[in-house]
């Protein structure tokens, strides 16, 4: 079934390297944004439990941002080393935002620095706030610049193959294709949200465990708010991208919802089991709705795989990835939703047990869907990796050393994931925040 | 200016950069393991950490941009280096990742840790240990190629007297330079006590670098004649090196102006690295690729290179930011903010 070939070595190696990478990626974009906003409201509010809030989420951060930093380098190199032919032809055409995002890094990590290490070093503390933005913007800009060459590989334009040479380039065509906009928002939105769901379910959990304080329930009610937002972001994203894959890149959607002969009115398959003759059984079916995600018309014609030859189609199980992925993504918004709406009805009690159960739930969940929605996004473009110009064959690496390399980075990366819960888990336990709060603002004053 | 020389000698930069800001880091982890073990660990730690701590994502990031860079601008160097780097390649990035994150793990997780302090030291002379392996190959002689593609000639590579004289080097560079910008930082600091430690280090490690450098060029002689002749030509530069060399060696011996001397030290690299890469030229790997044969296409060319003016109006702000916040602000330094 799995040939572990040259090819294949190197696209599981690469596979290891992203699904643990876009965690910290996830939380590196996010999190930035969630400090800002906290430390914002402390700043406004006159409330220490804001500022230490954003200082204990900043000590966290610096953590994740070192191993995403090391980790993004390995996935920068990886492309050259894994993946030379395609690099190769890309460099030629795409460059230009991989050499930006560098750029956005290294402003970012510039003010990150200073941020960390400047806490009460500013007489007005609005000066130290400041710092956020650059901080924020080199996060989301670096998010922006990876995901337009991630774009790039789904609909590739802004050049022409003549006789084997890429010529009329356009790199500014290149970074604005079609797939851009809509990866984009999605993928700055649902980190956002992943991020916000992150810290509310830690604050949950410290809730449920009965050591929450004034400080959780502030902290919660400011994630949760949040969350809602950059969810219901998050599904407006995900709606656009499914309209713009029907349109651009239907092989995509069609093996994502089990779609097979192009028609209109068009079912949503939900989950099920496929067989060989790919009759599906045991699925959840909603008549038409598949046509209205598509082009919110019943009667949007929707292409279905037949129209691609067999080679050309993406491995089937990918149904699930997108099913996750759309699930988790509902959940997260219907947990938000209820937690704001209780927060603002007097009679009901948003720390409900239960509630707080789900939330402590839709942290990780939320992480999964990021993780759901990449391998959907990567193994839903195969055989490609420059959709319609060249297979993942042609582009990998000839060595014969991938298996060693797979295998030091598996263990690399289970020794980086070890050592990094268990950094965090040290740097707060018995560390509470009220005696933190005493030190750093005795008497609760700024 | 053509494209192409323009295109790597910003590379260069910011290799030369990476070179410079890597080493402090590179050696300051051997440093403070050094004091570790040697229970001095009260007087630097703190100085090093001090120093560090807001700066080392930063070094990460010349690193990355050079690599990037290269791809970007010489797409054919991703083909060769990427297929014959594939386990050095690997081995360095490993390296570079424990790094960084075990300096994360010990300085804001659990400080008194010896295992991530050894890592972290011992990492620091292994790395570019294992990034001098590229500059090495690019000298050709490592690398065949036929119809299966590109196969990296492992065993050359290691019985290659050259390539040993590479490696040692390197890590020479890396205490030397640290040591040197270490004295300047706690004379900066008023720490007496970490001056003197310093000061011997970098009087100790400064001759091995000039000794090093002439077993490069020994090598280099009979490695890649061409590469040497084209060197030759080039003696002032290296001449000026040695100058540089010598009145950094000079100040810091008469226990005067530190800060000076690490310019001499920066300028002494900065001709012997200019050298080195100008008369490597036209070749980015022998002799595989030229700078003329495998520049990109001429328009991103000019957008890359666009793009670096903009980064560059936009970076050299906030890392003087940076630099005055942490560098030059005596206070700081000195561990009263």
């Amino acid at each position: 079934m799995l040939e572990l070939d040259g090819v294949m070595l190197s696209r599981l190696l690469t596979a290891s390297t992203l699904i643990f990478h876009v965690i910290f990626a996830t939380i590196g974009v996010g999190i930035p944004v969630m400090i800002a906003i906290a430390e914002f409201i402390g700043l406004k509010k006159n409330d220490p439990h804001y500022l230490l809030l954003a200082r204990r989420w900043a000590r966290g951060f610096t953590i994740t941002v070192a191993v995403g930093v090391v980790t993004g380098t390995a996935i920068g190199l990886q492309l050259s080393l894994l993946w030379p032919s395609f690099m190769q032809v890309a460099g030629q055409v795409i460059a230009l935002p991989l050499f930006m995002e560098t750029f956005a890094f290294f402003f970012e990590a510039i003010f990150l620095g200073i941020y960390l290490y400047t806490w009460d070093r500013f007489k007005n503390r609005w000066l130290h706030w400041l710092l956020n933005i650059p901080i924020v913007i080199g996060a989301s800009l670096s998010a922006f610049f990876i995901t337009t060459v991630n774009a790039f590989m789904n609909t590739p334009q802004g050049f022409d193959i003549i006789d084997g040479e890429t010529v009329n380039i356009s790199p500014l065509a290149a970074m604005f294709n079609p797939a851009t906009p809509t990866k984009v928002f999605h993928v700055i939105t649902s980190s956002y949200m992943t991020s916000a769901l992150i810290l509310a379910a830690i604050t949950a959990f410290i809730i449920l465990a009965k050591k929450g304080t004034d400080y959780h329930k502030k902290a919660l009610r400011l994630t949760m708010t949040a969350a809602l937002i950059f969810s219901a972001g998050t599904a407006l994203a995900g709606d656009l991208s499914a309209k713009f894959l029907a349109k651009e890149q239907p092989e995509k959607l069609a093996a994502a919802e089990w779609h097979f002969e192009t028609e209109s009115n068009a079912d949503l398959i939900i989950f099920g089991t496929i067989d060989e003759n790919n009759e599906i059984s045991n699925e959840i079916r909603i008549p038409g709705m598949l046509s209205f995600l598509a082009g919110n018309s019943f009667d949007t014609e929707v292409i279905g795989l037949d129209e691609f030859p067999e080679e050309e189609r993406p491995p089937l199980w990918v149904h699930y990835m997108f099913d996750m992925m759309v699930g988790i993504g509902m959940y997260s918004l219907f947990i938000a939703g209820l937690f704001v709406m209780f927060m603002f009805i007097k009679r009901f009690n948003e720390w409900n047990k239960l509630l707080l159960m789900g939330i402590v739930a839709s942290g990780p969940l939320a992480m999964l869907a990021i993780e759901f929605g990449w391998i959907y996004a990567e193994v839903g473009r195969q055989p490609w990796i420059l959709r319609g110009i060249m297979t993942v064959d042609e582009a990998a690496t000839t060595s014969g050393s991938v298996g060693i390399a797979f295998g030091l980075f598996l263990a690399l990366y289970a020794v980086l994931g070890f050592f990094c819960v268990k950094v965090l888990l040290r740097m707060f336990k018995n560390r509470p925040p009220e005696a933190e709060l005493e030190k750093r603002f005795p008497g609760g004053s700024l | 200016m053509s494209l192409e020389i323009i295109g790597i000698t910003v590379l260069w930069l910011f290799l030369y950069g990476y070179l410079i800001v890597a080493s402090i880091d590179f050696g300051a982890g051997f440093f403070a393991y050094y004091a570790r073990v040697s229970k001095k660990e009260h007087i630097m730690s703190k100085l090093i950490s001090r120093y560090l701590s807001p700066v080392w994502e930063v070094t990460n990031v010349f690193f990355v941009f050079f690599f990037v860079g290269l791809v970007g601008f010489f797409p054919d160097t991703a083909y060769y280096y990427g297929t014959a780097l594939l386990l050095p390649g690997s081995v360095a990035i490993i390296l570079i990742a424990i790094r960084g994150s075990f300096y994360a793990f010990g300085n804001y997780g659990s400080k008194d840790s010896t295992l991530y302090l050894f890592l972290y030291g011992a990492t620091g002379l292994l790395i570019p240990a294992s990034l001098s392996t590229a500059l090495t190959i690019s000298e050709g002689g490592y690398l065949r190629e036929d119809e299966t593609g590109v196969t990296f000639l492992a065993g050359e590579l290691f019985t290659s007297p050259y390539s040993w004289s590479v490696v040692f080097l390197a890590i020479v560079s890396v205490l030397y330079i640290s040591a040197s910008f270490l004295t300047y930082y706690a004379d900066r600091a008023e720490d007496y006590d970490s001056r003197a430690i310093m000061r011997k280090f970098a009087l100790f490690w400064g001759a091995p670098t000039i000794i090093a450098s002439l077993m490069v060029f020994a090598g280099l002689r009979s490695h890649n004649g061409e590469h040497f002749e084209r060197a030759l030509d080039l003696w002032w530069m290296f001449g000026l090196s040695l100058v540089f060399f010598l009145i950094a060696g000079y100040l810091i011996f008469k226990k005067k102006n530190y800060g000076t001397a690490f310019l001499m030290v920066m300028l002494q690299f900065f001709f012997a690295f200019f050298g080195y890469g100008a008369s490597h030229l036209p070749y980015i790997l022998y002799p595989f690729i030229t700078v003329e044969g495998s520049v990109v296409n001429e328009t991103m060319g000019i957008a890359l290179v666009t793009v670096f003016i903009l980064g560059l109006c936009l970076l050299i702000p906030s890392l003087y930011l940076l630099m005055r916040l942490f560098l030059f602000d005596a206070d700081y330094v000195k561990g009263k903010k």
